[in-house]
């Protein structure tokens, strides 16, 4: 047989270390499971939200559209709203930003800025986007506000899921 | 590699007259349940300790997604239970836990009685084992109201009732645990928690320390 000798000492300590190392793991697994199930549930994507917002009255000029939807958020429902600054290309495509800045997070509206007309104005810091929601350089945002996913149905504008601005 | 890290921390701590101090000590022959199977009743007290630890980690799991909220907290119970992964489990544990915890305690106690392993010089230990027992049935009672259902509203009514029925300073003490004189409500809730997380548990650990202080160093009972 092997010469590899376990001694009784030897044993008993493997023995007790995988016995105890299961019991741990049975007690522990279902809680640290438990305790992650946030990060693991699956991100369910978004509907298409309808607002008040009639497709034919859109401008080439940012409109603000604010939005209602139904937040289910653990065990609290709730009734949130949500803004978007929309305007209709030249060749008639819809564009719809999102208002929450790239640098910080606070809230950009259309051509606040007195000394910088037709921009996206942030107050927080003087962040400044053009109006493709591109970030304007030199000013503190490193990144293009991001684009919600447009569509239109029975003549009025239904927004989507919040993207990353697309090349600009 | 863990011994390397281990002879690291050893060689400028010294750590290991520390832990040899716990762990290394000789089990008598009269308590070892491989000589007499019969001494199997000494396990209720470490067995009572196990579960009193699975209380405290499943019992801080829950807090994650528990609200003591009269508004919220069936409801974040309700969805912890059904709509997280494993919520049933580790509610389980706890739920059963609980009463499990006061099942071993009171088989340790009766092998303590019996054998009369309360007498001189241990009557310290008992005293304090006697005060672990209450700590143990005010957890189970003040959890009991958590989940804020029919069942722990009424069953915290009869115990507001019992409190309020002591003499003299009874309603004093009501509105004391009740957070008013006549509601069990919002405030009652909170409270419950508070006691049931924090200063109930402070206590347990104290008291736990003692008992276990005391058996090392009075060492166990010795055989009938």
């Amino acid at each position: 047989m092997s010469k590899h000798n376990v001694s009784r000492r030897q044993f008993l300590n493997y023995t007790l270390t995988g016995v105890g190392g299961f019991m741990a793991a049975g007690m522990l697994m279902p809680m640290v499971r438990f305790a992650i199930d946030p990060v693991l549930s699956a991100d369910k994507g978004g509907d298409y939200i309808a607002t008040k917002q009639k497709v034919s009255e859109l401008t080439t000029e940012p409109t603000r559209v604010d939005f209602s939807f139904k937040q289910v958020d653990g065990w609290y429902e709730s009734e949130e709203t949500n803004t978007a600054w929309v305007y209709k290309m030249e060749d008639g495509n819809i564009v719809a930003l999102s208002p929450i800045c790239k640098h910080l997070g606070c809230t950009v509206a259309w051509n606040t800025d007195k000394s910088n007309p037709n921009q996206f104005f942030c107050p927080c810091h003087y962040g400044r986007y053009t109006k493709d929601g591109v970030n304007v350089k030199g000013t503190p945002p490193v990144s293009p506000l991001d684009v919600y996913d447009t569509k239109e149905k029975d003549g009025i504008l239904y927004l989507g899921q919040l993207k990353p601005h697309g090349g600009a | 590699m863990l011994t390397k890290l281990y002879d690291w921390v050893d060689e400028r701590l010294d750590i290991t007259p520390l832990w040899r101090d716990i762990a290394d000590h000789e089990v008598p022959e009269h308590v070892n349940p491989a000589h007499h199977f019969s001494a199997f009743v000494y396990c209720f007290g470490g067995l009572t300790f196990f579960i009193t630890v699975i209380q405290i980690l499943s019992g801080m799991f829950l807090t994650m997604y528990y609200v003591p909220d009269i508004k919220n907290a069936w409801e974040s119970v309700y969805y912890l239970q059904n709509e997280v992964a494993f919520g049933q489990i580790v509610r389980g544990m706890h739920h059963w836990g609980a009463s499990l915890v006061i099942v071993m305690m009171f088989l340790h106690t009766l092998r303590v009685f019996f054998q009369g392993a309360y007498k001189k010089p241990r009557e310290l230990n008992w005293m304090v084992g006697v005060l672990i027992f209450f700590i143990m049935l005010a957890l189970g009672l003040t959890g009991y109201l958590l989940p804020w259902d029919m069942k722990a509203l009424f069953a915290t009514k009869v115990t507001l009732t019992i409190v309020d029925s002591v003499p003299l300073m009874g309603p004093a003490l009501k509105t004391l645990i009740a957070g008013d004189p006549t509601i069990v409500g919002a405030q009652t809730l909170t409270r419950f928690f508070a006691i049931h997380v924090f200063f109930l548990p402070a206590a347990l650990f104290a008291l736990l320390a003692a008992h276990f202080l005391m058996i090392r160093k009075q060492g166990i009972s010795g055989p009938l």
